[in-house]
């Protein structure tokens, strides 16, 4: 069996795609010139860049101005809400008062919280069982000093969906700027920026199965931020510092193909992973899905199981060549558990027992069929060795039907 | 500058942050009891049990001792533990530990400290260390519950706390906890205890006692 079939963790990161190899290749060492020299060589790179530009727009549905490569979907992400804080408030004088939500990747959060320490507000959404922000409790949070709203696309840890065009409806009603964190989606989801209705939305290529260290930043025309990085005045004089050629044609071909497969894609990856949530939820008692069960990402099955913490399964499974994630405390920097679990209203005991499998292209029926066969028996014997047992009755709540009559949960 | 532990593993191509002594603990661990059924059973002719930790934490250890007939030596220690590989792995040591060489005497399994399973372990990620220690709490738990058992009251070891914050009970252990969970500065510990937030004239102490641990731990 491929190897590669058994890689469950493509919201971490993808393999870049062969033809995206194929295209970045030539711009290392053949066409290396400067896009801002004045010569044949740097015309071709200007070209490349153009071009990319030029093919990313189409996909996003923009005018290729409105797109500003920079080196990460976290510094896209910082370059918005800082950019646009500083700006908005330094600047034009206006509020210092942000909207976000608990469940956001740190990228957001850390940036927020480093704006609070400058003197900023921050407001923290609650999201419901499912992940999801509340339309009415966002309405009521905006006021006059508000300047922007950040909203993730898709959530990176449980896959669900937030309702992104009409966020953008109740932001521009309120005249409030509105950016979307869209890295986990962009492979899965439509990216029209005028059909979401968005003024920024950050990308990177690194979930896409395109190269690290590059990203974007769309930046509605007319809307305008203060710089992270000066220099050379590359990027509209946005984000100064050479043009990453390679990788930015990387991305561009990474998108491209993306956008082409999205469909069918989406269709095979939500079968399996509705194969791999049934094969879970039906075999190994005390377990439940976490996230929405209709609007999530095609390819994300996030699953709390009891009585078992998610690091021991996690080497048990790498040890079987299945590569997974966890929402453990035991896995995180901070020594914390998942936030975004924990945001979800779930008890501390679900998120040390969280697993995340995140499918890919590279994904079989034969990959999921045997993580299906083998992960019970791990569960089975970290569930042996542990001395916890806690009563299915007390989740009973959070259970699937399925898995209430195999956990001895009476109705 | 020390390169950081986690660094020097994957600089030096390591599979994962555990060397291959905490791996074979984990994968195949000794002296632990096989399942509820097992535990159950053992229990019923245990010199003494002793059982630390909670799922909400993220960990939790039941360890079961049998000591021998005139009370000096550990015979046999079994145990079972949720947690993640430190934490196996460190019961799974420990119990080697102290059944070892024919047993280890009381008042020195007493004295067994995580460092020094840590050592036998050949180390443990830094920022794994703190999932190491519940093994001697546990032990010791179960120690304590054997003299009492026994009739050995006497014999009991009570870990001493002291009050540090006066206002909100805050104890030196309190703070021990949370610089083995992670804390490194007074920040950290107030984020996870609120130590000094109140009670502003202990924070000199606390500031000290940081630095203690964390030289005792990490140091």
């Amino acid at each position: 069996m491929d190897k590669k079939s058994t890689y469950f963790d493509n919201a971490a990161t993808t393999p870049v795609d062969k033809e995206v190899v194929k295209a970045m290749l030539p711009y290392f060492n053949q066409i290396y010139g400067n896009p801002g020299s004045m010569h044949s060589e740097g015309l071709k790179g200007k070209q490349a860049l153009d071009s990319s530009r030029e093919t990313i727009s189409k996909i996003l549905n923009c005018e290729p101005e409105e797109i500003i490569f920079t080196g990460s979907g976290t510094e896209s992400i910082n370059m918005a809400i800082k950019g646009i804080a500083h700006h908005q408030n330094k600047k034009l004088g206006k509020g210092n008062h942000i909207i976000t939500q608990k469940t956001e990747h740190p990228a957001v959060l850390e940036t927020c919280e480093f704006l609070e320490k400058e003197g900023y507000e921050v407001t923290y959404l609650d999201v419901d069982r499912y992940g999801l922000i509340s339309l009415d409790e966002l309405e009521k949070a905006i006021k006059s000093e508000t300047i922007l709203v950040s909203i993730m696309y898709a959530n990176n840890e449980i896959g669900t969906i937030q309702p992104i065009k009409e966020i953008s409806e109740i932001c521009k009603k309120n005249k409030v700027l509105f950016h979307t964190d869209a890295c986990q989606a962009s492979e899965y989801l439509n990216l029209d920026v005028k059909n979401l209705g968005v003024d920024l939305m950050s990308l990177n290529a690194s979930k896409v199965y395109g190269p690290k260290g590059i990203g974007l930043l769309f930046l509605r025309k007319g809307v305008t931020l203060t710089p992270l990085i000066h220099g050379g005045g590359q990027e509209r004089r946005l984000r100064s510092g050479t043009e990453n050629i390679p990788l930015i044609v990387g991305f561009a071909k990474a998108l491209e193909i993306a956008s082409k497969d999205k469909g069918l894609e989406c269709e095979r990856l939500t079968k399996l992973s509705n194969k791999l949530i049934d094969g879970i939820l039906k075999t190994i008692p005390k377990a439940f899905l976490n996230g929405h069960p209709t609007k999530r990402l095609p390819n994300n099955v996030n699953i709390s199981i009891l009585d078992i913490e998610g690091e021991a399964a996690l080497l048990y499974l790498d040890k079987e060549g299945i590569c997974a994630s966890t929402g453990s405390a035991c896995t995180s920097k901070t020594l914390d558990p998942s936030h975004v679990i924990l945001a979800l209203g779930l008890p501390y005991e679900a998120a040390h027992g969280s697993m995340r499998f995140t499918l890919g292209k590279n994904t079989t029926k034969e990959g999921i069929e045997k993580l299906i066969n083998l992960f019970p028996k791990i569960v089975k014997r970290l569930r042996d060795l542990s001395p916890v047992n806690l009563k299915a009755e007390d989740f009973k709540e959070y259970l699937s039907e399925d898995n209430k009559k195999i956990s001895g949960v009476n109705k | 500058m020390e390169t950081h532990v986690d660094v020097k593993a994957k600089v030096e191509g390591k599979k994962w942050f555990y060397n291959d002594i905490v791996k074979k603990h984990f994968f195949n661990p000794k002296n632990f009891l096989k399942d509820e059924a097992a535990a159950k059973e053992y229990g019923k002719t245990a010199s003494g049990v002793g059982q630390v930790g909670s799922p909400a934490c993220g960990d939790m250890m039941k360890m079961w001792i049998k000591v021998d007939k005139k009370g000096n030596k550990i015979k046999e220690c079994k145990w079972q533990t949720f947690g993640c590989a430190s934490a196996i792995g460190s019961t799974s040591m420990l119990s080697v530990m102290v059944t070892e060489k024919g047993g280890m005497k009381i008042e020195d399994a007493l004295k067994i400290k995580p460092q020094d399973i840590a050592n036998r372990l050949k180390g443990l990620p830094q920022r794994k260390f703190h999932c190491s220690v519940l093994g001697d709490k546990a032990l010791r738990e179960a120690i304590n519950n054997y003299f009492r058992k026994s009739g050995k009251e006497d014999r009991v070891v009570v870990q001493g706390a002291k009050i540090i914050d006066k206002i909100l009970k805050i104890t030196d252990k309190d703070i021990e906890e949370a610089v083995l969970e992670g804390a490194k500065t007074l920040e950290d510990v107030q984020k996870k205890t609120k130590v000094g937030i109140k009670d502003k004239s202990c924070i000199p102490e606390v500031e000290q006692l940081i630095r203690f641990y964390i030289e005792k731990y990490f140091g």
